[in-house]
């Protein structure tokens, strides 16, 4: 149950930021991060403590001067860490993904999804259009 | 996703460094099986109102209790709502479209979901999906027949489309029966649809019944 996980998650992170009721997100990405965090503690990818032992560490690494804003950032840096470190993505792989992304992105015209695969479009328009 | 791409390119769009890594990691999780994208919206949906629409709220209510702010809010959004410390990361430019028994608003991002967040908070699941966004504009009073909004027919709707640069904030009619109510209690009328024009403001006897459940 999504509640149970996010009470248990807001009891045992304390730094949390949150209302009465519950997290609260800056941005939609922080509320991406966060709710695959909290899937993939449910499939058993890792133990809570194990997550806020990570995420512990980013922050700490990111010094006593971080501000609140930048929780989500240090949120993905760990969510980032646990995968990989516990084999479930290699760095390699989302360096790549990430990469194939931006390339997405920048192949995508205005008014449009960016979707995977329109890097790939492109590059293979560009290698049909002679050099100049 | 929501508005993480800007729009100010000619040629293409760029997503953000924090964007591409959480795209990134996402795509694939899916792909690997350990997330479904429909089971992240849900867990996301239970938050989405946590961020804020009360901060549109208090806009609206003080917008509506206050002359001269409402003056300052229909001439330069972006600093009224400062005022009050709901300022956004990106700098976005806001803009309060006013309803009125001749013209109703309703806000959309074709583009993404570009949406106010310092004063809504995220999006809603409905606003960034494509049937939204598309039919928002090709029919907004089914949609709004959808939300269960019947507007009369000398109603005009009038659709407003969001970009990362601007961003719109519907200011919807004060209901009537609630002169003389505190800023507190009428904000407690104004509801996040209201403020993206895909709903009304609560009347009072609505408001009191939705608190009695």
């Amino acid at each position: 149950m999504p509640n149970d996980t996010s009470d248990q998650l807001g009891r045992q992170i304390a730094s949390l930021p949150r209302d009465e009721d519950g997290p609260v997100f800056r941005e939609p990405w922080e509320a991406q991060a966060f709710a695959m965090t909290v899937k993939l503690h449910e499939r058993g990818l890792f133990t809570w403590n194990e997550w806020a032992e990570t995420l512990g560490a980013e922050i700490a690494a990111a010094g006593p001067d971080d501000t609140a804003e930048n929780y989500y950032l240090r949120w993905l840096a760990a969510l980032e860490t646990l995968v990989a470190a516990k084999g479930t993505l290699a760095a390699a792989e989302i360096a790549e993904r990430k990469d194939a992304w931006d390339r997405a992105a920048r192949a995508t015209p205005h008014g449009e999804p960016i979707e995977l695969g329109r890097e790939l479009r492109a590059d293979a328009l560009k290698q049909d259009q002679p050099h100049g | 996703m929501a508005h993480d791409h800007s729009h100010d390119h000619d040629e293409g769009s760029a997503l953000s460094d924090t964007a591409l890594r959480v795209r990134a990691l996402e795509s694939l999780l899916v792909e690997k099986g350990y997330v479904e994208p429909e089971a992240l919206d849900a867990l996301i949906d239970i938050y989405e109102h946590k961020v804020g629409p009360r901060n549109g709220a208090a806009v609206v209510a003080k917008a509506w209790s206050d002359p001269d702010y409402y003056a300052r809010l229909m001439d330069d959004a972006t600093a009224a709502i400062a005022e009050l410390d709901f300022t956004g990361r990106q700098g976005e430019h806001m803009v309060v479209v006013e309803n009125t028994p001749d013209t109703h608003n309703m806000v959309v991002c074709t583009l993404c979901s570009c949406y106010p967040w310092p004063v809504l908070g995220l999006p809603p699941v409905w606003y960034k999906s494509p049937p939204y966004r598309s039919r928002a504009v090709s029919d907004p009073r089914g949609v709004l027949a959808d939300f269960g909004v019947s507007l009369p027919d000398g109603t005009a709707v009038r659709v407003w489309d969001s970009t990362a640069e601007v961003r719109y904030l519907v200011l919807p009619m004060r209901p009537d029966g609630t002169e003389g109510w505190s800023e507190e209690d009428l904000a407690a009328l104004v509801t996040r649809d209201a403020m993206i024009g895909t709903g009304l403001s609560l009347t009072p006897d609505q408001a009191a019944a939705a608190a009695a459940e």
